[in-house]
């Protein structure tokens, strides 16, 4: 089988700059990573300890299964806003008694766990995730309900949570939710909507109205315990389908309770062998060029990142911008398109299109190699219809019915992040790495574009162009381009599902990869594969 | 006479003893076995066991052999070895018993009578006057009805207890007085006598490293010539045939005194047998068979042996039981009657194996030895390894100054398992991750390590990009994960790489490495709480009427024992208790209403 060569000189200067750049870029995330485990800061966490209660992720530990991997979702959403990084919920996959399920945690020490409008859209994700690749979700519950202030973001758009959680229960997926604490008003409904519950003693709380409200409403006077106590859930209400004695025992239940979800996978799982590449992955780091405008190719990744670095190259003399191929990761087999030269002109556009429909045709998932800055522009190419070529390209993304996955690691400009399976093409799942960037253009471009515009204007109306305001212009512009196209700003946004350490591409695509396989892998029917 | 098929009254690692020699003598062999070892290596290697109901049935072992017609039976060594009885019952039902007349057996089995006959031929004897003086018991043996009295005061109340244990254990409450000779050593003379006559000794065994009269560590040859004489001359006296023992004290001035006859094989017969080249279970054979001895001793070498017991000597030789998980002694000759997956139980001896090392000197069989102990992994029970290694490797036991206290003086080492616990963490993690190749605990946001809770130690640890990081009860040790299996796990630490082999059963792990070996008893991750009985609280299972309360305050009750009874659309529902325990409350009266989950009794741990 064809294996990939190793091209890279570890010694070269160029890797050394590389490597060098993408490092202080981990730092830089790594420094955010641990504000979000920090939650809302030692004051808060102490306090929730003096309590006796685990930390979200202590929680997520006891629940998952010993040695299992876990794969945090979109940990740093919100990142740069009003709001904590993290968005006071911790999100993810990981294997509760062999079963691969999504974990939505609240963070009780982030304002009381409360969610704003970044948690609504991280938990939003973390549920798609669970549908589309068929995976039971468990809620760990402990939340003060919305972010009053920012409630008008929230509320009517927040309705979705507990309407997507019967939706997952009448489509086979199970929903668990594990109450540790605050669960009231319309939180109330997570343990109400979930198929299974489980609620700690004398911590759970689950009402609709406290005291106060009940009292304000109706001038009923009652205590906590009476209106949503874990005692009275077990044994009057019936909300509590187990009531536990405490925290540890909550997680044992709710472990207790997947052991006997009866889950089967879908997907025919993992089928090729699934031996490490033959080449360091610590070697990714000097392998992407810290200027974007360098191209590397992409095949260096690949023989980092699939099994055995075995990658059987199709159309490799045709469309050679982008490099299409057949491998696997983790035993999964995979559909690799991943740009070498940035650009993409019909040739790449058709190939595209045509490997797509293979891959639908063989039942194969594809993986997007993000690294592109567009289609070709320019008179001949227009000429020549790049617009339909990109078209077929795009309709073949679109209408691709295997799991896509995407990463992006340098690039992501203008129509290629469509045509490149971008976050609007659902992708099942889309990370970055850390110095990659996405726009509808480069800051320059973008920047350069409107002084163009600007000066044709001015010459239009005979008015004088003024060059001091015009460049004053161009530099605010790129500067906020450039911002908004970092990949922190990015993931702050859900705009992917996390940014991810070069060096763990292949454990983070076979996470994803085998959450895929929880769902069948089917391909697109009906016509045959075009030829381009 | 030629036995052609050879039963063994006995069990164990003796009982397979005797089979090996058979089968290289080509004689058929017969185990007979009590249930509890129904799946023992020795009924297996046997061709054909019979089941009996006790290793100490006469009768039934008897028609055994006729069952299977076997023409000769071996008693081992023990209780069966030393009683007349059985050996009249075998003769005068026509099986050849392997062993001296049961007349021999009579003379030399009444200490008492044995001491006379040994002062008649000229052997010392230690003197029944005098303190300190041990009060022991005439038909006795294993030390049990032993007492040691070291002033007149304590002579006649250590005389009644040795009495009564005498009565209990051996069905003889006859007891005699020794004088005790301290800083003694206890050397035994092995000897043989044929049916023409013929009595040879093959030189003598130091047999001072005991624990409460067992012997632990055995040495041959110990060569003096008075003691051979000595043995030679009781034996001819005696008239014996067969196989024997003559136990002598040796004091620390050089006199010696005759102790005992033992007309059987011993434990440790297999270290003169590896210093004399001879197999002493065919030459038992020969001479029951009637055949002349043609043995002309001589000794060469020196042999050891260490008895290895299942039991715990920091727990005052607590027996250990389990299933043995991991049974690989290999470098010197091993006599055991266990295997991988045999069940130790607390019905018989812990002995669980005789490791015998046989080299040109005294240190070099001692370094064997120890280097096999040291290399031996055993997993399933708890044994007096490290006891045996501390003996082996103790500087006055390699200088030959021990007595027969020397074993209350060697301290065990206490094993730093921490690096143990690490090694049990990490095997058990890649046993739970086989068949994964995602890698083992892997986070991309790591906010805590994995916990393998040990009894005594907390094992925290990553697999990180950058290698192992690991804690043990919170200390963070420097250790680099060379090599990792659900078996083996090699770390290297301040520049050394150890080896640790790793086996799991019923929740402990056993570690094995050149740092020792360790016992850990793993904790569950999840307290399984019982709400109620966490709680104690009995409550209504439904609405109804109380009919009957038949608990009260402060009551102990017992398991299933009915508290209260509460009726409910026409059925009666008996609220029991699930455990033993105290009645700290009852909250209910007969004739009242109780809604379904109401508390009706409190219960309280009874202390």
């Amino acid at each position: 089988m064809p294996v990939l060569a190793n091209r890279v000189e570890p010694g070269s200067e160029t890797f050394a700059t590389n490597r060098a750049a993408q490092l202080e870029k981990l730092a830089e995330i790594d420094e955010q990573l641990a504000e979000a485990r920090a939650g809302g800061g030692p004051r808060y966490v102490e306090r929730h300890r003096a309590r006796g209660k685990l930390l979200p992720r202590e929680r997520i530990e006891l629940l998952l299964d010993r040695d299992a991997p876990f794969l945090e979702l979109s940990p740093l959403a919100a990142w740069g806003t009003d709001y904590r990084v993290g968005a006071s919920v911790v999100t993810g996959i990981g294997v509760i008694e062999g079963v691969e399920c999504v974990f939505v945690a609240n963070d009780p020490t982030v304002r009381g766990g409360s969610t704003n409008p970044f948690s609504a859209r991280k938990v939003g994700r973390a549920t798609d995730i669970a549908r589309e690749n068929r995976l039971p979700l468990v809620n760990l519950v402990e939340s003060g309900g919305a972010d009053l202030p920012t409630q008008s973001e929230i509320f009517i758009p927040g309705g979705r949570h507990f309407r997507d959680l019967t939706q997952l229960s009448a489509a086979g997926i199970p929903t668990i939710a594990l109450v540790f604490g605050n669960s009231t008003a319309g939180g109330a409904y997570v343990p109400g909507m979930s198929d299974y519950t489980v609620m700690v003693k004398e911590r759970a709380k689950v009402f609709l109205g406290g005291p106060p409200l009940v009292k304000m409403a109706t001038g009923e006077e009652s205590t906590d315990e009476e209106l949503g106590g874990a005692e009275m859930h077990a044994r009057v209400s019936g909300l509590a389908d187990y009531m536990a004695v405490d925290e540890q025992d909550c997680l044992r239940l709710g472990r207790q309770i997947v052991r006997r979800l009866n889950r089967r996978k879908l997907g025919p799982g993992a089928t090729e062998a699934a031996d490490e590449p033959l080449y360091d992955p610590a070697e990714l780091l000097g392998i992407a060029s810290a200027d974007l405008r360098v191209p590397f190719d992409p095949r260096d990744v690949l023989a980092r990142v699939v099994d055995g670095s075995r990658f059987d190259e199709f159309k490799p003399l045709y469309g050679a911008s982008l490099v299409t191929g057949w491998c696997s990761i983790h035993g999964f087999p995979l559909g690799v398109l991943a740009n070498h030269r940035g650009v993409l002109f019909s040739e790449e556009s058709e190939k595209a299109a045509q490997f797509i429909q293979l891959a639908n045709q063989i039942d194969v998932p594809l993986l997007y190699l993000q690294n592109t800055t567009g289609y070709i522009v320019g008179r001949d190419y227009e000429q020549r219809g790049i617009i339909k070529d990109g078209a077929k390209m795009i309709n073949a993304v679109s209408n691709s019915s295997v799991p896509h996955l995407t990463l992006n690691i340098g690039a992501s400009y203008g129509a290629g992040n469509y045509g490149m399976c971008g976050r609007a093409y659902n992708p099942r799942f889309l990370f970055a790495w850390p110095h990659a960037k996405s726009a509808v253009m480069g800051p320059e471009q973008l920047a350069g574009v409107l002084s163009i515009v600007a000066r044709a204007s001015a010459e239009t109306r005979g008015e004088p162009f003024d060059e001091d305001a015009d460049a004053t212009m161009r530099a605010a512009v790129e500067d906020q381009i450039e911002r908004e196209s970092l990949a922190l700003f990015l993931t702050a946004r859900l705009y992917d599902d996390g940014i991810i350490d070069p060096r763990d591409t292949r454990t983070v695509l076979g996470i994803a990869l085998s959450a895929v396989h929880s769902n069948e892998v089917r391909g697109m029917r009906g016509w045959g594969v075009f030829r381009h | 006479m030629t036995i052609r098929k050879l039963l063994v009254a006995n069990r164990g690692e003796i009982a397979r003893r005797i089979f090996r020699t058979c089968r290289a003598l080509g004689i058929s062999t017969v185990a007979v076995y009590a249930e509890p070892d129904a799946a023992a290596p020795f009924v297996h290697e046997a061709d054909e066991a019979v089941a009996i109901d006790g290793y100490l049935r006469d009768e039934a072992i008897v028609a055994a052999a006729a069952r299977t017609g076997a023409d000769a039976i071996h008693p081992g060594y023990g209780f069966l070895a030393e009683s007349p009885a059985f050996a009249r019952r075998c003769r005068d039902a026509g099986i050849v018993w392997i062993g001296p007349a049961a007349e021999t057996i009579e003379a030399v089995g009444d200490k008492v009578a044995a001491k006379e006959l040994a002062a008649r031929v000229g052997v010392p004897v230690l003197p029944s006057e005098g303190f300190p003086l041990l009060v022991k018991a005439a038909a006795g043996g294993g030390g049990r009805g032993m007492r040691v009295v070291r002033d007149e005061r304590e002579l006649s109340a250590a005389v009644a207890a040795a009495e009564r244990e005498a009565s209990s254990s051996f069905g003889d409450g006859r007891v005699f007085r020794e004088r005790l000779v301290e800083g003694a050593r206890h050397v035994e003379v092995q000897v043989l006598g044929d049916a023409h006559g013929h009595v040879v000794h093959l030189f003598g065994r130091e047999c001072s490293v005991q624990r409460r009269w067992q012997k632990v560590i055995e040495e041959a040859p110990v060569v003096d010539e008075r003691l051979h004489e000595a043995a030679v001359a009781l034996a001819r006296e005696i008239g014996y045939v067969g196989a024997g023992t003559i136990e002598f004290l040796l004091a620390p001035d050089g006199a010696f005194f005759f102790l005992e006859a033992n007309a059987r094989l011993q434990v440790e017969h297999p270290v003169t047998e590896e210093v004399t080249g001879l197999d002493l279970v065919s030459l038992q054979i020969r001479i029951a068979e009637g055949e002349p001895l043609d043995v002309a001793p001589a000794a060469t070498g020196h042999a050891i042996e260490a008895r290895l017991y299942a039991e715990d000597p920091a727990l005052g030789y607590l027996p250990s039981t389990g299933r043995i998980a991991r049974f690989e002694i290999d470098g010197v000759r091993v006599d055991s009657g266990v295997e991988v997956g045999s069940v130790v139980t607390s019905h018989y001896d812990p002995l669980l194996a005789k490791l015998v090392a046989h080299a040109p000197t005294r240190v070099e069989a001692i370094r064997k030895l120890a280097g096999a102990l040291r290399r031996a992994r055993v997993h399933g029970v708890t044994t007096n390894r490290d006891q045996l290694l501390a003996v082996l490797t103790h500087p006055a036991f390699a200088a030959g100054e021990i007595d027969t206290t020397f074993l209350d003086r060697v301290q065990i080492p206490r094993v730093d398992a921490r690096l143990h616990a690490a090694a049990a963490a990490l095997a058990a993690q890649a046993a739970r991750r086989r068949g994964h190749t995602l890698p083992s605990g892997w986070r991309n946001n790591p906010s805590q390590r994995q916990r393998t809770a040990y009894e005594g130690y907390d094992v925290d640890y990553r697999l990180a990009r950058e290698g192992l990081e690991l804690e043990v009860n919170g200390e963070r040790i420097d250790a680099l994960l060379v090599s990792c299996t659900p078996g083996v796990v090699e770390l290297e630490v301040d520049g050394v790489r150890r080896r640790f082999e790793v086996s799991r059963a019923d929740g402990v792990a056993w570690v094995d490495s050149s740092l020792g070996s360790a016992r850990l008893r793993e904790l569950p991750r999840f307290r399984e709480a019982d709400l109620l009985e966490a709680e104690g609280s009995l409550v209504a299972p439904m609405p109804g009427t109380v009919v009957r309360v038949d608990a009260e305050p402060g009551e102990e009750v017992e398991a299933g024992q009915t508290l209260v009874v509460v009726e409910a659309m026409k059925m009666e529902h008996v609220i029991a208790a699930p455990h033993a325990a105290r009645v700290a409350e009852v909250r209910v009266a007969a004739g009242e209403q109780v809604d379904g989950g109401r508390v009706l009794v409190v219960l309280e741990e009874v202390r």
